[in-house]
């Protein structure tokens, strides 16, 4: 469930957003619920989550385009329930980039600031700094339907930022773009980050582009936060069985519980006895139950059952898929099928054949227990 | 199979010269020497000249300019504002209200002409208003232009990405200004499409105006049918060559309007 | 995601359900005024004038009664006369006849126009439009001139022998139907042409792979693709034809009286005004009655097809 830092109440100096309770329900389905989220000033912050999962809902009522059925929001620690979004310190680069059609470039960027009432000359060498800054002064005199897919997202982009607000939201702002673009595009936005120190908050149904840009990741589904954490956080200890499947891939393994000791316990599985640690805050110690989850490049695997006494248990190779720098490996350890990863990095012939018995060695420092 | 055979282009060509038949009639009979009858009597451009000192059908040009365009200015006013709403607010019953909006585009002409000429003449023996006259037919002219309006202007509204304006909000427009300087200009084309066709309505108009017009109204169409009543004259032909050249200039407008494809987006 | 549009937020604006009527109001709000006046109130008149009668000088009088209608349907004061039930089978028969023809004319049009390659195509459409958009008295009274006895057409068919020396083509019921078919063609053209052109080739493709003919081909893969388009422009063609009445007057005579001359005439020289709206009533009755078939046969065959 939701993991929050700050408790619900308290305005944080520090923070960009908080979200406290926020819940919105609509006629018929309740988009997001229970959300507990404080944004750091300067962070760049993605909301992960697949499509549905009401990530875009909470994106847009921070915008103020949408409101939140209970709950509050806050922008630098001001409760901005009845701020209108024009008057919000807040922007936004949309998914389908909304460029006005019938303006050019140049008049696209400076809305904002015109809005604002600024000056004729003012806004012209803002428009132009900042059209500097993102490699589209030569395209300042054309409309939109000229420009290519990722020449509007940079105009997009310079039309949020030229207003420098607080926090700068984006929703799937690489997601029309093809790949070697969005890849190129993924650094060039974590750098004008760093470079502007504005905060970013990130809506992406993509986990490469979330671990790579940011700072921080909130993964959401079914409308709450699964959970939330810097980028090794969530993939190496994923809480949560949706989270361990939604980054990468995840060995699933259930068992019952039959021996406690002191941060750890031995479960039955249908492979044999394991033995697994419990994080410090799990609430697993008091299950007997437990789902287990082994990321594919953590399990060993070998042609002799080695040294260790505990969590080796022999195997079938089933599959196997030849991919150059690594082999990936289709395992059956009586009736458990499991995955594995490993790295050709023996000089000469390589690994296993298929309907080879081999053994797998899963380390307990690997083994996560997920909830579901 | 995307490719033409050519009985299938023998069989269109054929289809576009039948449709093109009385059109073509008309305007070689308008060139036609003889005052009498449909034989060709040599070419002449007389009945031009004729036409523009025939105080009768100047008049009636007069009317019908005047009809078109004030009903097509009120219409477009109250089509447009109509299309906007619908396509924007929600009301009890809106479904409902919306589709008896549409029904002035399906409803047989003569039924609404007989409809409005008996409402007039009650009201005018009751109240002594709507006496038959331009005013009668511009209100009856606005009533079946309204719905053509708001079909044109919803259809662009719909096309509109709603991001557009939601964006305009975010950077820090209010209502007034997310209006005339987003909605407003993306809405014009639509708006003027809207006007235009409201404006050939009015002038291709017979059936309504001949049941609400009173004396001293006559328009173009309703000169046309009762010459043809009497008899046409080679004038009459001049008149309705020049009238079709109106309605082709008014689509090549029209068309024009139209979006190009790649305007936005895909 | 229409309900969250009309109902909860607009553009940023948390607007209630009464903010949203009141907005309506100040935006549809005279657009539905006026159209209420100026056309719902005058069609509940002709409804309840339908059940007046008429007085010696046109007025209308007091009481109520059904003898309109039992005179539409041929129940006058002298006996049975089937007059207006002719008229009324008259007017469905050119309505529906007409619509087939139009529908046999507008599909290879609409093909064509769709196979031609786009410099072409929007020529071709443009001259579907002109016609559209063009005087449909004058396309009417021209046909009248090229049909009379002097008229070009008229002497063809004198030539080949169809008529008599002499003879003319008008008034007649060809005439009518054929000015009908010249005037309506566009209407079907049009939106058939917009589902023509959305036609995915492959599932024809498809089908002719897997072995169907060109008949069954059309049938099974062409046909419920272009229904959409064939659907709307049957109604566009069968409503005005139900109530046209420049084509029959011009190029008809009294034998091809339909609805609308009848109607035309009632509130015109006769100025019977009750019974006039009676045949409006009726003529209406009819119209809603086909449509409704038609709708039905559209429900229940849409994903097969409409033959």
């Amino acid at each position: 469930m939701a993991h929050a830092s700050a408790s619900p109440s308290s305005p944080d100096a520090a923070a960009a957003v908080e979200l406290q309770n926020v819940e919105k329900r609509f006629a018929d389905f309740t988009a997001v619920t229970g959300i507990n989220l404080t944004i750091k000033k300067g962070e760049f912050f993605s909301l992960l989550g697949p499509s549905g999962c009401g990530k875009t809902t909470l994106l847009r009522m921070i915008a103020g385009l949408e409101f939140p059925s209970s709950g509050k929001v806050l922008i630098a620690g001001q409760d901005v329930h009845d701020v209108p979004a024009c008057e919000r310190p807040v922007n936004t680069v949309f998914q389908s980039y909304a460029l006005f059609p019938h303006m050019t470039v140049r008049d696209n960027i400076g809305f904002g600031l015109r809005m604002k009432g600024m000056g004729r000359d003012e806004i012209r060498v803002r428009v132009d700094k900042i059209m500097e800054l993102v490699q589209i002064g030569q395209f300042a005199e054309r409309k939109p339907h000229m420009l290519s897919g990722g020449q509007r997202q940079r105009v997009a982009l310079a039309r949020a930022v030229v207003n420098e607000p607080t926090v700068l939201l984006l929703d799937e702002p690489l997601g029309a773009l093809d790949l070697k673009l969005r890849k190129e595009l993924q650094f060039e936005l974590v750098a004008l980050q760093r470079r502007l120190g504005i905060t970013f908050i990130c809506v992406t149904h993509d986990q490469e582009e979330a671990l790579t840009m940011s700072d921080r990741i909130a993964v959401m589904n079914r409308g709450h936060i699964e959970q939330l954490g810097a980028a090794e956080d969530l993939y190496e200890s994923p809480r949560t069985r949706f989270v361990g499947g939604f980054l990468g891939t995840c060995n699933i393994i259930e068992g019952s519980v039959t021996n406690r000791g002191p941060g750890g316990a031995s479960v039955t599985t249908a492979a044999g006895p394991m033995r697994v640690e419990f994080r410090k805050d799990s609430d697993a110690t008091r299950r007997d139950k437990l789902t287990l989850g082994i990321r594919p490049e953590k399990v060993r695997l070998r042609e002799e059952p080695g040294n260790e006494q505990e969590n080796c248990f022999p195997v079938t190779v089933k599959e196997l898929q030849y991919i150059g720098s690594e082999t990936h490996y289709l395992l059956d350890c009586s009736g458990l099928q499991l995955s594995a990863e490993v790295m050709n990095s023996k000089v000469g012939s390589q690994g296993f054949e298929a309907g080879q018995k081999a053994f797998v060695y899963l380390p307990p420092a690997g083994l996560v227990v997920l909830d579901d | 199979m995307k490719r033409n055979g050519p009985i299938l282009s023998l069989t269109s060509i054929l289809l576009y010269c039948f449709m093109y038949t009385p059109i073509v009639v008309v305007a070689i009979f308008s060139f036609n020497a003889s005052k009498y009858g449909v034989a060709w009597k040599g070419f002449t451009t007389k009945w031009y000249g004729v036409l523009f000192n025939n105080e009768q059908a100047l008049r009636a040009a007069e009317n019908t300019l005047i009809l078109a365009s004030a009903s097509a200015a009120i219409a477009t006013l109250l089509g447009t504002l109509l299309g906007y709403g619908l396509s924007r607010y929600w009301f009890p019953r809106k479904k409902f209200v919306a589709t008896l909006m549409y029904v002035p585009v399906v409803i047989p002409d003569i039924l609404m002409a007989v409809a409005l000429l008996m409402f007039y003449g009650l009201m005018r023996d009751a109240l002594g208003i709507f006496e038959l006259g331009l005013s009668t037919m511009i209100f009856a002219h606005i009533t079946f232009q309204i719905a053509f309006v708001a079909v044109v202007v919803k259809a662009r509204m719909v096309g509109m990405d709603p991001a557009l304006e939601e964006a305009a909000r975010d950077l820090g427009a209010n209502r007034w200004n997310v209006f005339w300087r987003i909605t407003f200009p993306l809405m014009f084309p639509g708006i003027m499409s809207g006007a235009l066709l409201a404006f050939t309505l009015s002038l291709d108009d017979f059936v309504v105006s001949f049941f609400t017009s009173g004396p001293g109204s006559t328009t173009l169409p309703i000169l046309i049918y009762s010459s043809v009543k009497r008899g046409i004259t080679p004038d009459i032909n001049a008149l309705s060559t020049l009238m079709v050249c109106a309605s082709v200039l008014l689509v090549a407008g029209v068309t024009a309007l139209q979006p190009r494809k790649n305007y936005h987006e895909k | 995601m229409e309900w969250r549009k009309e109902r909860e937020c607009i553009f940023g604006e948390q607007l209630s359900p009464l903010d949203q009527t009141l907005r309506s109001l100040r935006t549809s709000g005279p657009a539905i005024v006026w159209t209420t006046l100026f056309l719902f109130v005058p069609l509940l008149g002709i409804v309840f004038i339908s059940f007046m009668s008429r007085g010696s000088y046109g007025e209308l009088q007091l009481p109520l009664t059904f003898d309109n209608y039992s005179r539409f349907f041929g129940f006058g004061s002298f006996g049975f006369d089937p007059l207006y039930p002719y008229i009324l089978l008259r007017s469905v028969l050119l309505a529906v006849g007409s619509t087939l023809l139009c529908m046999i004319c507008a599909l290879p049009l609409a093909f064509f126009i769709a196979g031609l390659s786009p410099r072409y195509k929007n020529l071709a459409l443009t001259l579907v439009m002109i016609p559209f958009w063009t005087n449909l008295l004058i396309r009417t009274y021209a046909w009248q001139m090229l049909l009379s006895a002097e008229g070009l057409v008229s002497k063809i068919a004198q030539f080949v022998g169809l008529v008599g020396e002499g003879m003319p083509l008008y008034p007649s019921l060809g005439a009518v139907y054929l000015g009908t078919l010249c005037d309506y063609l566009p209407y079907l053209v049009l939106p058939l042409y917009a589902s023509v052109e959305k036609i995915d080739w492959t599932i024809v493709e498809a089908a002719m792979d897997l072995g169907a003919g060109r008949i069954q081909s059309f049938r099974h893969a062409v046909l419920p693709q272009i229904i959409p388009g064939l659907a709307a422009g049957i109604v566009l063609v069968f409503v005005p034809a139900t109530g046209q009445f420049i084509v029959p007057d011009l190029l008809g005579g009294a034998k091809t009286s339909m609805l609308g001359n009848s109607i035309a005439q009632q509130f015109g020289p006769s100025r019977d005004w009750p019974f006039g709206s009676a045949i409006a009533m009726s003529g209406i009755l009819a119209l809603m009655f086909a449509l409704i078939i038609y709708n039905r046969i559209l429900a229940k065959r849409g994903g097969e097809g409409l033959l």
